[in-house]
């Protein structure tokens, strides 16, 4: 793939390290039969994944990006070994996960953020020793490991405590320390921040941190939230249509989209357009709430006091450009056709 | 093997549930004496129906109700694995190093387990006390009924596992379910021991998977196998166990490849 921006530094970083997960023009091919008038139906192709090709070096952690149904979850159950890849070459440390996917069950830990596999009416400390004997951890090291678990996860009070009656944000920290607890050398997240309150974020994107750093643990992550992305990974990829479309840093991804960042502003009343706030534009006007554009490299604080300064300020909010415009601003600046993404356009969503 | 872990886990987590317990308790043994009433007007008019004497017709009763939740003759017990395969959850029990089949079988044991001391034991310790029941008083042939017991819970599992897998394919499988769970009750012998059927239906549905859940356990307890036909009874319900799950492994590894299409 041409046109693929992609960061030196880490591109060099990589070429040293070990290469955990290597994956060569793979692609999925589905085949589906669609009613086309009463009785007749119709073979049609699709392709979920249509020749990916990246490689993660051990210890790095990747943000893996992309609109719905763009081809993330095939691609990371291919790369767990539940789904057979129609082409290419697959590789996770050095196993072919479809071949062999017990063995990879093992070294590998996987967190679905709408998904548990904790044990529902048991306390949450019963779900715990049945990893440990699920995966044969020898009896110091689940000691040492759950004790960390509990520390940064701040899983104390919740170990006697049924797994039914967990908050959502308990639940998914009581998750992550289930898939962590192998000490496994991947870990495959998805969406682990999805409906979970600020706090709970922190101390989540905390915790991953910390495995990363001191475990080496590979962290592939899937997730909708840019802000996962900016705490957590140097590289970040993107897909979409089932094909890569950026490899690289997200600051290089925010450069290769132009990212617009958008001022909300809400008025006392009703007012034009407001104008002469250098580096802005005004893009939309309700009522007394008005939005401004202005560059993402930019910072909003001389905004809002220019804003301050001459308006009736009433309420205020900084609104980061989502993924999804993100992406249709790439396709527009690569010179590809934006509609693949939909025309989030500049009005971004709140984060 | 780590399964014991699951099984035992699964007796703990009946074992939360113990107002739905108590409950079933009360329920077993009020249909019980019901059903034993009836069996007593049956057997008054026609004796040794079926070859079985009124003490063994009253205690064939009481084991219906002792296996009825310990062998789920009308279903259930994978509600859960039916509700994971609904969801898409099922997709994250397979990033685990586990075999699906072996770990739905080991919890559906720890269930049989909790229920057979908490179902079982009371229901037919009532019914021992309220009626002349024909109960062995050799150890052995309790012991051949537990094995018994546990080869019917296997059938039963291997049996309703598939109708669980159903819902793969289905957009909501309770249908089956209920359509299942009344082909259990009418052909395990819950109603009437399979034996009292007159001609070729009772012929048959003697050979049919559902006999080995309750009929044949039934027919060790009360004495109606014995030496060679005992024998005969336990190879029947392991040729059905070994022969559904090795069914059920076929439709998994089909319904695997179908979660995979769909999941998203």
């Amino acid at each position: 793939m041409t046109g693929r921006a992609r960061d030196d530094e880490g591109a060099d970083a990589v070429d040293e390290a070990e290469q955990l997960i290597e994956v060569d023009g793979v692609e999925k091919v589905f085949t589906v039969r669609r009613r086309a008038g009463r009785l007749r139906r119709v073979r049609e192709e699709v392709r979920a994944v249509d020749g990916i090709s990246f490689r993660v070096a051990r210890g790095e952690m990747v943000g893996y990006i992309g609109p719905n149904g763009a081809g993330k979850s095939t691609t990371i159950k291919m790369l767990t070994g539940i789904l057979v890849p129609s082409g290419g070459r697959l590789r996770v440390a050095g196993i072919d996960p479809a071949q062999q996917r017990t063995r990879l069950a093992r070294r590998i830990g996987v967190v679905f953020g709408q998904r548990t596999t904790l044990w529902w009416d048991l306390p949450l400390k019963d779900s715990y020793e049945l990893v440990r004997r699920m995966y044969r951890i020898p009896d110091a090291a689940y000691r040492a490991h759950l004790e960390r678990c509990v520390e940064l996860l701040d899983l104390a009070p919740l170990l006697d405590v049924p797994v039914r009656q967990l908050s959502l944000g308990q639940r998914m920290r009581g998750d992550i320390a289930a898939a962590l607890l192998p000490d496994p050398e991947v870990l495959y997240l998805d969406e682990p921040t999805i409906g979970l309150d600020v706090v709970s974020k922190a101390k989540v994107r905390g915790f991953l941190r910390e495995v990363n750093a001191e475990r080496g643990t590979t962290v592939l992550l899937t997730t909708h939230d840019l802000t996962d992305i900016e705490q957590l990974c140097r590289r970040v990829m993107v897909i979409d249509h089932g094909r890569l479309v950026y490899d690289g840093g997200l600051d290089g991804l925010r450069a290769a989209g132009g990212g617009e960042r958008t001022l909300v502003v809400d008025l006392e009343r009703e007012l034009p357009p407001i104008e002469g706030v250098p580096g802005a534009r005004t893009v939309r006007v309700d009522g007394p709430r008005q939005w401004l554009a202005f560059p993402a490299s930019q910072s909003a604080a001389p905004l809002v006091a220019a804003v301050a300064a001459g308006y009736p300020l009433v309420d205020l909010s900084v609104r980061e450009p989502d993924i999804e415009s993100l992406i249709a601003e790439l396709y527009a600046g690569g010179g590809m056709r934006a509609d693949a993404a939909g025309a989030g356009g500049k009005d971004g969503r709140a984060l | 093997m780590w399964y014991a872990a699951v099984a035992a886990g699964s007796f703990r987590r009946y074992a939360t549930y113990q107002m739905a317990t108590v409950a079933g308790v009360f329920t077993n043994t009020v249909f019980g004496f019901i059903v034993a009433f009836t069996y007593l007007a049956l057997w008054h008019e026609r004796p040794h129906l079926g070859g079985y004497d009124q003490a063994q017709a009253l205690t064939f009763v009481w084991t219906g109700q002792a296996l009825l939740a310990t062998a789920a003759l009308m279903g259930g017990g994978l509600d859960e694995l039916q509700e994971r395969i609904r969801s898409g959850d099922i997709a994250v029990d397979l990033y685990r190093p586990a075999d699906l089949q072996l770990w739905w079988l080991s919890a559906d044991l720890g269930r049989a387990g909790l229920q057979l001391l908490g179902r079982g034991v009371v229901p037919m310790a009532v019914g021992a006390l309220a009626f002349p029941l024909a109960l062995p008083g050799d150890p052995l042939t309790w012991g051949c009924f537990l094995l018994s017991v546990l080869c019917g819970v296997v059938v039963s599992f291997a049996l309703r596992y598939l109708v669980a897998l159903a819902s793969f394919w289905l957009l909501d499988g309770s249908g089956l379910a209920l359509i299942s769970g009344l082909a259990g009750m009418f052909f395990s012998g819950m109603l009437l021991p399979l034996r009292v059927f007159p001609g070729g239906l009772g012929e048959v549905a003697q050979l049919l998977p559902w006999a080995a859940v309750l009929q044949t356990p039934a027919d060790v307890l009360v004495g109606a196998l014995r030496g060679g036909a005992l024998v005969r009874g336990l190879v029947f319900q392991a040729a059905w166990a070994v022969g559904l799950l090795a069914l059920g492994r076929l439709v998994q590894s089909a319904a695997t490849r179908k979660v995979v299409v769909h999941g998203g």
